[in-house]
């Protein structure tokens, strides 16, 4: 039996298992803390610290999503502080990539497009890099656009945990970083691929999407990800 | 434990070493940085056959071999130049200018740093200390390490090997 632990978000007592995690719990009670990395059933990698949240005498931030509740702790999701740094960390990753949402096919339906609304972010401070990143549309059905890809790695993990093919990785280090099927082949090429398009379903942008899909007409289904998840038993992520 | 059923991608004798290793680890997938480690000393590079064959022989996927073996700067995926030239680029080098030396040879040679030139005569490469800072700003020429090198100096020591 798992321990419960009382403490508090934003002044507010809420309660949760000890093994659950600041985002868990506020999400549990309608209170929003932003996220882009953090997809429900994937295991959490707290790496694109929109989740960053306050703790009373911790002298760090912490990320909301891999931080076990404590009892007694007080939490607090939202300061100026706060606030800025999740804007600028959203400015970032618009000016990493090419993210031009006029034409794209995810527009409208646009994970980055809503934080960055959400946000408040309506220019940048820092100017663009403008990389000129390779399109791979050789896979029959799907393409992969890494100039609108924010490296969240939902689609690596997605493909390793829940269909089990590991098609996805990451290569490279810093800001040359990007994601790879197989041994950065062709996606169309891979031998570990099973085409099932799980990794395109979970793609917070429109950097995995179908082909075929023109200007703001990619919507993604995700109605699969917690069905999956609760058949191989670990409903809550890790 | 498990072992392995995989044929080495060919008759090499370096592949015994690289059996070796994986042996010795008893193929655990854990045990892929050890076994990268190997095939970069015996070979000098990682060529996709190697990556490939230590991937099955592991069972570790592909992506991750690929991931691991672009993410750490002792591997590489290329042969190595004929010759060598490492710049250094600690903080003392840094500030005695260790960049403008960089950068002079990287544009002269048209690579960039960890790049070989197409012809695989020289590879530009930059490391974080030689542990010679009294020297600064020193460079790598093959096996020999300069002090105080200025741009000029580096260009006129390099200019043959491009």
């Amino acid at each position: 039996m798992a321990t419960v632990k009382t403490f508090k978000i934003n002044d507010e007592d809420v309660s949760g298992r000890e093994d659950e995690t600041i985002l868990q719990i506020a999400r549990e009670n309608d209170i929003f803390i932003p996220t882009l990395c953090n997809m429900e059933g994937l295991s959490s990698v707290g790496s694109c610290r929109l989740c960053l949240v306050e703790v009373k005498g911790w002298t760090k931030l912490a990320t909301a999503c891999v931080t076990k509740i404590q009892e007694g702790m007080e939490v607090y999701t939202d300061s100026e502080r706060l606030r800025e740094y999740r804007r600028m960390i959203v400015e970032l990753l618009f000016s990493e990539g090419n993210h031009i949402c006029a034409v794209c096919v995810s527009n409208g339906r646009c994970e980055l497009q809503d934080m960055a609304q959400i946000l408040g972010m309506n220019h940048l401070v820092v100017p663009y890099r403008r990389p000129n990143l390779k399109i791979d549309a050789s896979h029959e059905r799907f393409i992969n656009d890494q100039n609108r890809c924010i490296l969240c790695t939902r689609c690596v993990r997605v493909c390793d945990e829940i269909e089990g093919a590991h098609t996805w990785d990451v290569m490279g280090r810093g800001i040359e970083a990007t994601v790879i099927t197989d041994l950065n082949e062709p996606w169309g090429a891979s031998q570990s691929c099973t085409t099932c398009g799980k990794c395109v379903q979970v793609c917070p942008t429109g950097a995995l999407f179908e082909k075929g899909k023109s200007v703001a007409e990619m919507s993604k289904k995700r109605e699969f990800l917690p069905y999956l998840t609760s058949m191989r038993g670990n409903g809550k992520a890790k | 434990m498990r072992s392995a059923t995989l044929a080495p991608p060919s008759e090499d004798k370096r592949w015994r070493l690289v059996d070796a290793t994986m042996r010795r680890h008893g193929h655990s997938p854990n045990a892929l940085i050890e076994t990268l480690h190997t095939v970069q000393e015996s070979f000098g590079y990682l060529e996709d056959d190697a990556l490939r064959y230590v991937a099955k022989s592991l069972h570790v996927p592909m992506s991750r071999v690929y991931g691991v073996a672009t993410f750490y700067y002792f591997f590489s995926l290329k042969p190595a130049g004929e010759h060598r030239c490492v710049v250094c680029l600690g903080t003392a080098c840094y500030i005695k200018g260790g960049k403008a030396i960089l950068d002079t040879i990287s544009e002269m040679a048209g690579i960039k740093p960890g790049q070989t030139t197409p012809d695989g005569r020289l590879s530009l490469l930059t490391v974080r200390c030689v542990g010679s800072c009294g020297l600064a700003p020193a460079v790598v020429f093959d096996d020999e390490v300069k002090g105080r090198v200025t741009p000029p100096e580096a260009i006129d020591r390099v200019k043959d090997w491009f």
